[in-house]
């Protein structure tokens, strides 16, 4: 971002860059707060039961992360256009069956061909929700709500009783989450190379940055010109297609898929983006950030399973964490505004 | 509305005084057309029900109907103040499952009934203002704060129950969802949907809290400035639609006779989507009690055509979620069809 600043021509006043430089930094505060919370949580669940930080466990949380911090790439892209996509367990679902099930339907299909199967069901819902939220100009949560029950509606139907199991899987496939570099699994390097890619795309792409101008304020987007429409579909698209892969990823991590695969994932999602830093209100976080919180998340759950402490707390703690986290972002936004208006009466008086 | 930003004269502000006239007058109609269109609806349900089951009308069926949609209805009710004054509460099928977990905690550790019902009303009141300072004191979007507390009630219930069931309810309770109220058909929780939509009906349209739910729905900026106490009247709402989901939690838990963690998961798509297919609008302001029990009666005969007919049952999130969709597109179907056209015809649709 720096860069971006200095790069900029001389004519921009004082005032302008030193604002924005000072909304940077809140917003890197506030995604560093996440590093050191989960240091501070791993340093102590460690110092109780070693067991935590070896490297089994370590790899299984990775791996537990991955399809999470993956879905929540896409929410993060919806939810920075000040908009919500709350199918994305549904997506998952659908997409995890059908494309799990190409195996016992085509033997030796490739693995690949699945992928892109996982891929194209999960655009397809996404085009769904992006349609019905640009052109019908209906709110995000009504639209996603329904298609949250209308997909995994779908889902029951086609799977009825039926359901994948480990057998039908090729080893190729079911390999891929196991397959690992010194206990660094493949999957998560390859998953973490993705949302760095995800994140410089949103920050640094005149697209990217348009989702943040129109999470900001949509009517200011609407007036500079910026296709409001065509973007808060794209991002639509996008999370769908991204479920659509992670359901794939799903499949070849649990192996047996029946019509239940993702239910109430959504939550967890939307939690990690927002614990990660991404606003509720739109116009502010990261991709990075949400990734993050993705794994403080799964940090959390693991610990409180190595630490004997019922599962039944984890989605309670997901809840609380998810209120701290808009709490803390609307203080945090309160403040911010405060300060740059001080700063640029300041400025103004001179 | 294009023309609120020119200065306005004296002509030009009874002109505009007797367009918000006709504004009201045409609202008022769509509004009577959309739940005309609901009666027809029941109507045509209820000949097409007992056209093609002869069990469709009989007392049985209907007692069936009415116990099995009873809680959603109910729920339906604070959610409809609820979108009127422009917010959402999606917390409420997790508030029922909290009340109905608690319920099954208290009685399995010996509890008085009455203390139960108590602590249960007073936890789903709790729940309900904690959803309502959260939105009314730090201003935060209601979608957001409900999705968090969604999470957390229902965590709530997990951590009281955990994979437990608890299902020894006395004789009197737990036979709440068979035997009728004493000289009718009708179960109890349909009794209580009267009263309770009585009483909605008569705070929403007939008292100045009423309007000023309507206001704030419209313009919360106008409603502030016309000095209604908005932060005080949704956190009101908020507390009794806490309270109101608590006594679904306790129906539900009766009727089944049995209290797990995840009573009613989900059951927040069917409140929502009663009440916009009720012609409530999402956008707050518009909306009418008398629509709501229509949309109750709507909703109840597609559920039980689908219970009728040998439909998944585990599927009707498909028909529910499409309902929603309809209704939520219905209304603005001229403007959409419009706006496709204009796509189409590569315009730009608005400039």
């Amino acid at each position: 971002m720096k860069a971006i600043i200095t790069g900029q021509p001389e004519q921009v006043p004082e005032r302008v860059s030193s604002s924005r430089r000072l909304t940077e930094r809140v917003f890197q505060i506030r995604e560093s707060g996440i590093v050191v919370v989960l240091a501070v949580f791993v340093a102590v669940t460690a110092s109780v039961q070693p067991r935590f930080i070896s490297a089994i466990n370590i790899q299984f949380i990775l791996l537990n992360t991955t399809v999470f911090a993956l879905l929540a790439l896409g929410e993060t892209m919806v939810v920075i256009s000040r908009n919500v996509d709350l199918s994305v367990g549904s997506v998952l679902g659908l997409s995890a069956y059908l494309s799990a099930s190409l195996f016992g339907h085509a033997h030796g299909i490739p693995i690949v061909v699945v992928f892109l199967a996982g891929l194209g069901i999960g655009l397809g819902c996404g085009v769904v929700n992006g349609l019905m939220v640009s052109i019908g100009r209906v709110p995000s949560l009504v639209v996603t709500l329904a298609t949250l029950y209308i997909f995994r509606g779908a889902d029951i139907l086609i799977v009825g009783g039926n359901e994948v199991i480990a057998s039908t899987l090729p080893p190729g496939f079911t390999g891929i989450p196991r397959a690992a570099a010194g206990g660094l699994p493949y999957l998560a390097i390859v998953i973490a190379a993705v949302i760095g890619a995800g994140a410089y795309y949103l920050r640094s792409f005149r697209s990217g940055r348009e989702l943040y101008a129109i999470g900001s304020s949509p009517e200011a987007a609407r007036l500079a010109g910026i296709p409001v429409g065509r973007r808060v579909f794209t991002a639509f698209a996008v999370s769908g297609a991204i479920a659509g892969i992670a359901g794939v990823l799903w499949a070849a991590q649990y192996q047996t898929v029946d019509s239940s695969a993702g239910t109430g994932y959504e939550l967890q999602v939307i939690a990690a983006v927002v614990v990660g830093g991404v606003a509720i209100f739109g116009g502010s976080g990261s991709a990075i950030g949400a990734a993050l919180g993705a794994l403080l998340l799964n940090t959390i759950s693991s610990a409180l399973y190595v630490l004997g402490i019922s599962q039944f707390w984890d989605q309670a703690i997901a809840g609380f964490l998810l209120l701290l986290a808009i709490t803390l972002d609307r203080a945090i936004s309160v403040r911010l505004a405060a300060a740059l208006r001080s700063r640029s009466a300041r400025n103004g008086n001179r | 509305m294009e023309t609120d930003d020119l200065p306005v004269t004296g002509t030009e502000a009874a002109r505009s005084a007797r367009r918000a006239r006709t504004d009201r007058a045409t609202a008022w109609r769509r509004a009577l057309r959309w739940e005309t269109g609901l009666a027809v609806l029941v109507v045509f349900v209820a000949v097409l029900g007992s056209a093609t089951s002869s069990e469709f009308l009989t007392s049985g069926n209907m007692f069936n109907l009415a116990v099995t949609t009873g809680e959603v209805a109910i729920m339906a009710l604070p959610m409809t103040l609820i979108v009127i004054s422009g917010e959402i509460d999606l917390s409420v099928a997790s508030t029922l499952g909290m009340s109905s977990a608690l319920l099954g905690v208290l009685w399995s550790d010996h509890w008085p009934m009455i203390a139960i019902f108590v602590v249960v009303a007073a936890v789903g009141a709790v729940a309900g203002l904690v959803n309502g300072l959260l939105v009314t004191r730090l201003g935060l979007p209601s979608l957001a704060v409900t999705i968090g507390t969604l999470a957390l009630y229902r965590g709530v219930a997990l951590i009281l129950l955990g994979a437990k069931a608890i299902s020894t309810f006395p004789a009197p309770y737990s036979t709440i969802g068979i035997i009728p109220v004493p000289h009718t058909d009708l179960p109890w929780s349909t009794l209580i949907f009267v009263v309770l939509a009585a009483v909605a009906g008569v705070v929403l349209h007939a008292t100045p809290t009423g309007r000023s739910i309507y206001a704030m729905g419209a313009s919360p900026e106008a409603a502030r400035y016309a000095g209604i106490r908005v932060k005080r009247i949704k956190t009101l709402l908020f507390v009794a639609s806490g309270v109101t989901c608590a006594l679904a939690g306790v129906l539900w838990t009766f009727r089944l006779d049995t209290a797990v963690q995840n009573n009613g998961l989900g059951m927040e798509l069917n409140v929502v989507a009663v009440v916009l297919l009720a012609g409530v609008s999402i956008f707050g302001g518009k909306g009418s009690i008398p629509g709501v029990v229509l949309g109750v009666l709507v909703f109840a005969g597609i559920q039980n055509a689908l219970l009728l007919t040998n439909f998944n049952q585990e599927a009707t999130g498909l028909v529910v979620g499409g309902l929603l969709l309809l209704s939520v597109f219905a209304p603005g179907a001229g403007s959409l069809a419009g706006r496709i056209r204009g796509k189409l015809h590569g315009r730009l649709s608005d400039p």
